[in-house]
């Protein structure tokens, strides 16, 4: 049975290369990356071999205590989750539970992140070649180790899938739950820099983690070495434990999971609400803008993409306490605009075949097109004004304000306008209505990429007059410069706003039919 | 060609739905290969066919949401592909394996549908009261979509589609998952609205409903019209289920298996 998962994963992957080229592209690009960071990485392990066992202690543990928390984060962090072998999808086949863990265990280590740490784990072995047992110790360090990322991913995984996958729980909390972890970026960035800049502290800081599970298997070779055998056996039990705790928490995970379809149903509710539907005008163009800001409030695929919209300023700001100079907060304003204009770009791809609807009733393409931008406009406005502002009460330099605001309101109303109409022309592969905003969409990913970067790169060019206008201002010193920039951000945006709402749906009336065939393939 | 005699009962000369030379393929498969058919206004129309006979890639193109290769399709003498939004407005669609905005309330769901017609607030208002409760949907009304049965989720879809009162009703398997109380429920409004000058059209692959239930039947199978007309004619004194079995041929012997009943 175990063979069986393990031939299925490595058949999933063969299939996935067969669907399209495009992620034949992908992964070959990521085996490449992988391949220069793992000789990278093996380089240096042997290198260590004739390091002072110190140096060589400290960089093994602190960077196996930094693999264990990438293989926690990153999932979540990257929204790769890898589903491919979704436990719910073998809820029905009666594999006894012990099996399926070994198996779904194994599994994870076919794909290129879970071979690259075990390659360069089980080579910490060269770094210890200064006597048997220290090499034994290495290489039982190593095992624990990589299986231990490879569970703490599973428990991490399953625990936020059966989470996320609650239908309630998902509407109230998936920003709540995730900001933490988009966070985390920044707070382990401050902690390394911290750390860096005293690399006196780190030989302490790898004791103090090789006690912990976090660092307790990568410290068996470096213990041995050393000849502590007593707590060389210590961190050993530790690194045991853990795995076992790891395991036991994954088993029952999974086994809720397993009898949990994903499915909670809600009570029943009397109508008599219409909420934005009765507050909106009575026109088709309304209607949808009010359908289009209830799915922003109700739908964690929309939540999920505003996220980082909340979080840009906490990280700017961040960044600024940390090199002391408050001058970068000021492209909060741009920054904001462009999120928050360019997450209507999939609009339709997010409606999937729902949007017969708009096919079926004979909606006009520009009321279509009106209703979504204003539906994001009504919110996006607002944040980017303040985004725009806000950070020249730190600064003080409001001489910059005009420009700045001019640029903000160019991009937000631009990238509208650009949206509108890739969004009707193109589809993009986006995770399902109903599905956890984190699992991996369906679909072609090179099409994606190719209509999400196109996308930007032609934005670009349409705000190019802002962008020159601000380099004039900066050049110059003269601030007369950013009211014209605030003049023509403004006028060149809402008119490429309108004229992008009146082509995008020029191109809805004319290839609705087309676009609705490209929404069906991915359902 | 039947020629209208005078004197005859006069039916109305344009058919609610005439479908001219149909065809679409799908890669190198041919889905619908030239279907032609009159639906009468006023008719109950069935369409019955196998799995797989093109009866959703029909009237997907019959109701504009697939482009066909070849032919085009009237709606009371409206040219679908060459005036969408005109055709659009005479009828109501309910899609079949399409999903719906399920993040709305049932309510907000059909009000939707009213709304992006065009009609007025008021009037969809009323309308999606007395939908609701015609489908006794109304305990449901403020509850999202999503955490619709599947019975209900085709009677809400159903709803959408009449909200605008059309002269025709193109259903795609409408009775699939829905209980046997709402089956009839939906049956008493649609024979209803046939009663009152509405042209239903359903597709189907159970044919005691499709007999109890059509005045007129056409038979598809691999993409053509096999048989069309009024159910006595197609079923010629045979039941509907044989006639189309005889007509489509094939039967699997009841052969092989055997290890089934070894238990």
């Amino acid at each position: 049975m175990v063979a069986h998962l393990l031939s299925l994963k490595w058949r999933l992957l063969l299939n996935g290369f067969r669907r399209s080229p495009g992620q034949l592209v992908g992964i070959a690009i990521g085996g490449l990356y992988a391949l220069g960071v793992v000789a990278t990485l093996v380089g240096t392990l042997i290198a260590l071999r004739w390091a002072d066992p110190e140096t060589a202690h400290t960089a093994v543990v602190l960077g196996g205590a930094a693999a264990i928390l990438a293989w926690a984060v990153v999932p979540l962090m990257a929204s790769a989750a890898d589903m491919t072998l979704d436990p719910s999808r073998f809820t029905t086949s009666a594999i006894p539970m012990r099996q399926l863990l070994t198996g779904l265990a194994l599994a994870g280590f076919i794909g290129v992140p879970g071979l690259s740490t075990m390659l360069v784990a089980l080579l910490t072995a060269a770094t210890w070649w200064r006597g048997v047992p220290a090499v034994l110790g290495a290489l039982l360090g190593a095992v624990l180790g990589v299986l231990s990322c490879v569970v703490l991913s599973k428990v991490i995984t399953t625990a936020t899938a059966s989470l996320a996958a609650s239908r309630r729980f998902k509407d109230v909390s998936s920003i709540v739950v995730f900001v933490p972890l988009v966070l985390m970026g920044p707070i382990v960035a401050g902690v390394f820099r911290g750390v860096s800049g005293s690399t006196g502290y780190l030989p302490e800081l790898a004791r103090t983690v090789s006690w912990t599970p976090l660092g307790a298997s990568w410290s068996l070779g470096g213990d041995l070495a050393s000849g502590d055998v007593v707590a060389a056996s210590l961190k050993a039990l530790i690194a045991i434990s853990t795995l076992l705790v790891l395991l036991a928490a994954w088993n029952a995970l999974l086994k809720r999971a397993l009898v949990t379809p994903p499915y909670s149903g809600g009570s029943r509710k009397r109508g008599g609400k219409l909420g934005l539907f009765g507050l909106l005008p009575a026109t088709p163009t309304g209607a949808i803008a009010a359908r289009a800001l209830s799915y922003w409030i109700r739908d964690p695929r929309y939540a999920a993409s505003l996220i980082v919209v909340p979080l840009l300023p906490v990280i700017f700001l961040f960044q600024s306490a940390q090199s002391g100079s408050y001058s970068m907060l000021v492209i909060l304003g741009p920054m904001a605009a462009f999120v928050l204009a360019w997450s209507i770009a999939a609009d339709v791809s997010y409606d999937n075949t729902a949007f017969a609807l708009h096919l079926s009733t004979g909606v006009r393409g520009i009321h279509d097109r009106l209703g979504r931008a204003l539906a994001c406009l009504v919110f996006a406005l607002p944040v980017v004004l303040v985004f725009a502002v806000g950070p020249f009460f730190l600064t003080g330099e409001w001489g910059w304000l005009p420009g700045v605001l001019g640029l903000s309101l160019g991009v937000l109303f631009t990238g509208l306008g650009l949206a509108s109409i890739v969004s009707a022309r193109y589809t993009s592969s986006v995770p399902l209505p109903g599905d956890s905003p984190f699992k991996k969409p369906p679909g072609n990913v090179a099409q994606t990429l190719a209509v999400q970067f196109g996308g930007m790169a032609v934005l670009f060019l349409l705000v190019l007059p802002e962008l020159v206008l601000v380099i004039v201002q900066s050049v110059t010193g003269d601030p007369l410069w950013g009211w014209i920039n605030l003049a023509i951000g403004t006028v060149l945006g809402v008119g490429l706003f309108v004229s992008g709402v009146r082509i995008g749906g020029r191109w809805l009336d004319r290839r609705g039919p087309e676009l609705f065939a490209q929404l069906s393939v991915n359902r | 060609m039947t020629v209208q005699l005078p004197g005859s009962p006069h039916t109305s000369p344009v058919p609610a739905l005439a479908l001219r030379g149909l065809a679409k393929r799908f890669g190198g498969k041919i889905a619908v290969d030239g279907i032609s058919l009159d639906v009468p206004a006023g008719s109950f129309y069935g369409v019955v066919g196998p799995n797989g006979a093109g009866k959703t890639t029909t009237l997907s193109m019959a109701t504009g949401l697939l482009r066909p290769d070849f032919g085009t399709a009237y709606i009371h003498g409206v040219d679908v592909w060459a005036k969408p939004l005109e055709a659009k407005k005479l009828m109501g669609i309910l899609p079949d394996g399409v999903r719906l905005f399920d993040r709305l309330t049932g309510e907000q769901l059909v009000t939707y549908a009213g709304l992006l017609r065009g009609m007025d607030r008021d009037v969809v208002a009323h309308r999606v009261g007395e939908l609701m409760a015609a489908l006794d949907l109304s305990g449901d009304a403020g509850t999202l979509v999503v955490d619709y049965s599947a019975g209900m989720t085709k009677k809400i879809a159903l709803a959408s589609a009449l909200i605008h009162a059309p002269r025709l009703l193109v259903l795609d398997e409408p009775f699939e998952s829905v209980d046997p109380v709402s089956a009839a429920n939906i049956r008493g409004i649609l024979d209803n609205y046939v009663g009152s000058g509405g042209t239903v059209i359903v597709s189907s692959h159970v044919m005691d409903l499709v007999q109890r239930m059509c005045d007129h039947v056409a038979v598809v199978a691999a993409g053509r019209v096999l048989a069309a007309g009024t159910v006595e004619e197609v079923c010629d004194g045979a039941s509907l289920e044989d006639r189309f079995v005889q007509l489509v041929g094939g039967g699997n012997q009841a052969g092989g298996l055997e290890w089934l009943r070894t238990f």
